[in-house]
């Protein structure tokens, strides 16, 4: 069964095709092309660099404190004392964008590395265990895919409240599935090679060959596949907390800060504009970021 | 008559690799056919064959660009043609017919839909009239049932009648040139002569001009008026197919010939008595689920007997699914057998590989055909004949240097390549690695499933050379399996047919393939082409005699 | 083969069925194996014990939780949703009066998204490589990126706030004329769509590329077939089926996209109900929705899976 959650990413097709076509002489586009790719590749890691920059030091930087009030003037404009303008209750935005892109980045990267890392761990673990147990691990997972990502989180949320290791953990049950199905996928495609199998011939362990044979193979897939993770994850957690059933006050994420300034877009107040393309830049870089990584990999290998 | 002249000067074709500079693939190719004549242009992988034929179609491949010369059919200078007329030209006047018909027709349309398709397109001829000649053509062509096998879809038709099919295809226009580009390459042996009479039959019949792109010399004596050699994107030599054939001029010309048929590499052991290495009795092996009966629902070897004896080598020859590998497999313990026994050195191999010592492991090497997938490439050189070492040997990291080295030069390779990666490294090199892995286990025996039909002839003659010297020098046995009769000649003592599962004849190489006994192996070893011209139809009389 | 076809359809079609019990097991154990009990939802916080007592009594929670289940699923089946905690209303009553709201958003974006998607799809890649692809490739890499809430606050910011010519939220009650229906549903579809042709026109593309570098279109190429006959009678009959299988799967993601869409825009359809009913923790609608949505999903996967399988030339020719 397919998903969008364990779609490969679609550009991914195209020069996997070209390498295993019939014919030698590949496609190669003309020189511009590499040049773009560069430019996206850069554009891609400074957006996103500078956005991990901010979550690591944003609250350091931030002039005022995040709860403060500062200001009488609710849905201020930009001035020079508050450069994105102040919030619904006269808070400094810039403060608050600069404490809340740290939630939003820290915890999409520790539900990513976590669904990568269980998922990745189980998609390697069942080429090594006997066949029935890697039959229900994979019944387990291709129920929990067949359930989308916001339904899983809503229902969640439902039964729980809204809590961060909650959330984290709704995120990992619906996105690590995907991962354990791109890894059980390529680790069973991996484990047919004949290097393997020679391997197998020399009278190998089962560890050693998943350790040492398999694994480094599909490592790079792995991490690029992590990344797309990554940005359907920051997704995921913004609208949760955009609608009020994510990171909960006074904690706020980027989503919150959308959330609570809403009241401001009939003024088109900067309060809910920023916040909202903060998100887009971040995600929209790491994807540039990652499309320009998968694929300069898939054409260096042909 | 209707072939049309074709001259080609200074053709030059320059190739953009992703990111890198534009560097010359072809230059400086020219040559010149009267009409009906028949070129070969014949070269290894990447000797820019295949893009000069494309050339005369006006075509180059994405990332491919024809930077100058000119190709001149009849009156046509093909290479200054407006697009429009280009596409006139192409599926009209000339023709292509390519390497794998299995992928080179629509998988959801019929087959006479798609071979009809340009004579309709380019008004040549009505639906009515162009369905005629068709199924005329399928007739010449020898396909069986002509009135009806165009209404099937590609995968409902074997691999050597889609390629007449196409050959149909190519012909129905009368074109004055065509481009037949590894026709047979993908065939097995037995098909690839059927083919390649039929082809050859409607061509001088229709007096067709065509240029025929190929790696095989004897295929091309064959098909031939005239031969050009490339190398590297560049002509060697050119000439009549006889005087290339007899009188090469050039090293490179020399080399591909004597690569072609390799001599007889090795001494043959006289028959060792006494205790056998390998001894298998009565072998079933089959993949799928076990059927009632206990047995595997697609069976694939049947009633397997071999004995090897140490220092010997025997070739397993068949064509493709006649479970030659399988039986290696099997020897190595990667499927276990459903019936009968394998017995190693007077001690029964377990059928998996569970039950085996590592002292079997070691003493049985397996060697796959295609070193690209065989070597894991996140490995270094280095730590590919390394692991072996640590796991049977146990030796240190000083001693494992110094055997390292002593198995690189053992295949011939420099030392500097132990810190390249698979990926690094060119075809034959690899081999050439895969086989120092097998070596690192000091084996007794081998098994060679296939180690030269990736390569090209000449590295994969240098391959089979090496082979030969290890036996003299290190006297291990090889479990030879190949499909192509004159490197097992090359190689082995003693030599197995097998045919659909089941060993049709076994015995000496002189006694097997000098005089075969069975049908089968007759037919096998007549179906390969000898390096002259003119065997082709000696051997179609020589057929037709024969009954009488 | 025509009995393989039959059979792997089928084969998928209890696929499918199976998978859905095993979710409605799982939406099930989330929601009612653990402490958040509906009695003490319903009753609020300062019930005595005994009335809670009672009521869990009389709702049948003291029940082992595998009694529970065949009850709740065994109800599903018959239609019988339970009752909403917070207000007291039949699940299925709710559910009903929403649906078709949310149906007719879903139908629209499927309508305006999918011929654009595929039309563009096919314009970048028979134009690979050329400016056009280049500009679509990285609009569709970015797009397929953006927060839906984004696009919403941007699309009001600029057609309602600032152009003035569309209301920020869209009442469904009001629909007088076409130019009125129009008018509410341009946004919420825009937002739905952004995303949706993106994600569409990208596998479009990948899938229609993968059948013009193959050497059937070579072959055709060198037939003398023109560049647009070579696209629609040589590649995409082939490519049809991965292309239907792309559309199938980006409208699973509608699913997602709905829910903030319906809330942002407070479009009276099943996704705002759900969200209302998990912030009013309201059990028995939320599993109702849940299981919903799940199905859903589940349907548009499977036909995905269908034509794949359909797409097959090998199994449609005999």
């Amino acid at each position: 069964m397919n998903s969008l959650k364990t779609m490969p990413h679609p550009k991914a097709n195209t020069p996997q095709r070209l390498r295993h076509g019939s014919h030698l002489p590949v496609g190669a586009p003309r020189r511009r092309n590499r040049r773009r790719l560069q430019l996206t590749r850069w554009i891609g890691l400074g957006v996103f660099g500078f956005w991990i920059l901010v979550a690591l030091f944003g609250p350091l930087l931030a002039p005022h404190p995040m709860g403060a009030f500062v200001s009488d003037q609710m849905f201020g404009g930009i001035s020079a004392a508050y450069p994105l303008g102040t919030d619904y209750m006269g808070r400094d935005m810039l403060s608050r964008i600069l404490t809340g892109a740290r939630y939003t980045v820290g915890l999409a990267l520790v539900a990513a590395c976590l669904s990568s890392l269980i998922g990745a761990g189980f998609g390697m673990l069942s080429v090594l265990l006997p066949k029935w147990l890697e039959e229900s691990v994979r019944r387990v997972f291709d129920t929990l895919i067949s359930i989308p990502s916001k339904m899983m989180a809503l229902v969640m949320v439902s039964a729980f409240g809204a809590s961060i290791p909650l959330l984290i953990t709704a995120t990992v049950l619906s996105y690590a599935p995907g991962a354990f199905r791109i890894a059980h996928s390529l680790a069973t495609n991996l484990a047919t090679m004949e290097y393997v199998q020679v391997a197998h011939t020399r009278g190998e362990g089962r560890l050693y060959i998943a350790a040492r044979e398999i694994f480094p193979n599909m490592i790079q897939s792995v991490l690029t596949d992590m990344g797309m993770r990554f940005v359907f994850i920051v997704l995921l957690l913004s609208g949760m907390s955009f609608l009020g059933l994510g990171v909960q006050p006074p904690a706020a994420d980027l989503g919150s800060l959308v959330r609570e300034n809403i009241g401001g877009l009939s003024q088109g107040a900067i309060a809910v504009i920023a916040p909202a393309l903060a998100i887009g830049t971040l995600t929209i870089g790491a994807n540039l970021l990652i499309d320009s990584l998968s694929t300069s990999r898939a054409t260096q290998k042909e | 008559m209707q072939g049309e002249s074709l001259i080609v000067r200074d053709l030059e074709i320059v190739a953009t690799p992703d990111g890198g500079e534009e560097r010359s693939i072809v230059s400086r190719i020219g040559f010149s056919l009267e009409p009906g004549e028949v070129l070969a242009l014949i070269g290894e992988s990447g000797s820019g064959k295949t893009t000069i034929a494309l050339a005369m179609l006006g075509y180059a491949r994405r990332g491919c660009r024809i930077a100058g010369g000119s190709v001149r059919l009849g009156e046509t200078e093909v290479l200054s043609l407006s697009p429009v007329a280009t596409r006139a030209l192409r599926g009209h006047r000339v023709a292509y017919i390519a390497q794998s018909a299995a992928a080179a027709f629509n998988p959801s349309r019929s087959l006479m839909d798609q071979v009809i398709e340009a004579a309709l397109l380019h008004k040549v001829m009505d639906r009515r009239t162009a369905r005629d000649k068709a199924i005329g053509l399928f007739r010449d062509l020898a396909l069986p049932d002509p009135e009806h096998i165009g209404e099937r879809y590609p995968h409902q038709v074997s691999g050597g009648q889609l390629q007449r099919v196409m050959a149909a295809m190519a012909l129905l226009t009368d074109p004055a040139l065509v481009i037949l580009d590894e026709p047979t390459t993908a065939l097995d042996v037995t098909t690839q002569v059927e083919v390649l009479l039929a082809f050859k039959r409607v061509m001088r019949e229709r007096g067709t001009t065509a240029i025929y792109v190929s790696h095989d010399l004897t295929v091309v004596a064959q098909m031939a008026d005239q031969v050009l050699v490339l190398n590297g994107g560049c002509e060697q030599e050119q000439g009549r197919i006889e005087e290339i054939l007899e009188r090469p001029r050039h090293a490179y010309t020399r080399s591909l010939l004597a690569a072609t048929r390799p001599p007889r590499l090795a001494d043959s052991m006289p028959a060792a008595a006494g205790q056998p290495l390998l001894e298998v009795e009565r072998l079933d092996v089959g993949y799928g689920k076990p059927n009632r009966d206990g047995e595997p629902s697609a069976m694939v070897l049947r009633g397997i007997d071999l004995t090897l004896h140490a220092g010997r080598s025997i070739g397993v020859i068949g064509e493709s699914g006649s479970g030659k590998s399988t039986l290696a497999r099997a020897v190595a313990g990667l499927i276990a057998p459903c019936h009968g026994s394998v017995q190693f050195d007077g001690t029964p191999l377990s059928p998996t590989l569970r039950g085996r010592t590592p002292d079997q492991f070691r003493r049985i090497q397996m060697a796959f055909q295609s070193a690209d997938n065989a070597l894991n490439p996140a490995h270094s050189v280095r730590r590919l004949l390394g692991r072996p070492l640590e796991t049977y040997f146990h030796l240190d990291r000083a001693e494992r240097r110094r055997r390292i080295d002593e198995l690189m030069a053992l295949v011939k390779l420099p030392t500097g390549l132990l810190d390249r990666k698979p990926g690094e490294l060119s075809g034959g090199q690899k081999q050439r690695v895969n086989l120092a892995r097998c070596l690192a286990a000091k084996p007794d025996l081998i098994l060679c499933d296939e180690v030269t039909s990736a390569l090209d002839t000449v590295v994969g003659a240098a391959i089979l050379e090496l082979l030969a010297e290890l036996r003299q020098e290190l006297g291990v046995a090889y479990l030879f399996i190949s499909h192509d009769i004159s490197t097992v000649r090359a190689l082995c003592d003693d030599v197995m047919v097998l045919y659909h599962g089941e060993c049709v004849e076994f015995g000496s190489c002189e006694a097997v393939l000098e005089a075969p006994r069975h049908d089968y192996t007759r037919k096998l070893i007549g179906s390969v082409p000898e390096l002259r011209p003119g065997w082709l139809e000696n051997r179609t009389l020589a057929l037709a005699e024969a009954p009488a | 083969m025509r009995n393989t076809l039959f059979g792997l359809v089928a084969g998928r079609l209890g696929a499918s069925l199976l998978t859905l019990f095993l979710v409605s097991l799982v939406i099930f154990a989330i929601t009612s194996l653990l402490p958040g009990d509906t009695a003490q939802q319903i009753l609020g916080q300062f019930a005595t014990p005994e009335q809670v007592a009672a009521l869990r009594a009389q709702l049948g929670l003291n029940q082992p939780a595998i009694v529970r289940y065949w009850h709740w699923l065994s109800g599903f089946v018959t239609g019988d949703l339970g009752q909403s905690a917070s207000n007291g209303m039949a699940v299925a009553q709710l559910i009903n009066d929403r649906l078709p709201n949310s149906l007719i958003l879903a139908g629209i974006t499927t309508l305006v998204s999918v011929p654009i998607a595929i039309t563009m799809g096919v314009v970048a890649a028979m134009r690979r490589g050329g400016l056009i692809d280049r500009l679509l490739n990285l609009v569709t890499l970015s797009m397929v990126a953006v927060p839906e809430f984004l696009v919403a606050t941007l699309a009001v910011l600029i057609f309602a706030v600032k152009l003035n010519w569309l209301p920020a939220l869209s009442y469904v009650s009001t629909v007088d004329s076409l130019g009125d229906a129009m008018k509410i549903y341009a946004m919420p579809v825009l937002t739905l769509c952004c995303v949706l042709i993106a994600q569409m026109a990208r596998m479009t593309r990948a899938a229609l590329i993968d059948q013009l570098d193959s050497p059937y279109v070579e072959m055709a190429q060198l037939k003398g077939v023109p560049p647009i006959r070579r696209v629609m009678r040589h590649a995409l009959p082939n490519a049809v089926g991965p292309i239907a299988n792309a559309v199938a799967l980006s409208l699973s993601y509608l699913l997602g996209g709905v829910i903030i869409v319906e809330t942002i825009f407070n479009y009276p359809g099943i996704a705002s109900l759900m969200v209302d009913a998990v912030s009013n923790r309201d059990l028995s609608l939320v599993q109702a929705c849940a299981m919903l949505f799940c199905g859903t999903y589940l349907v548009l996967v499977m036909l995905a899976d269908i034509c794949a399988i359909l797409s097959n030339p090998r199994l449609r020719n005999r």
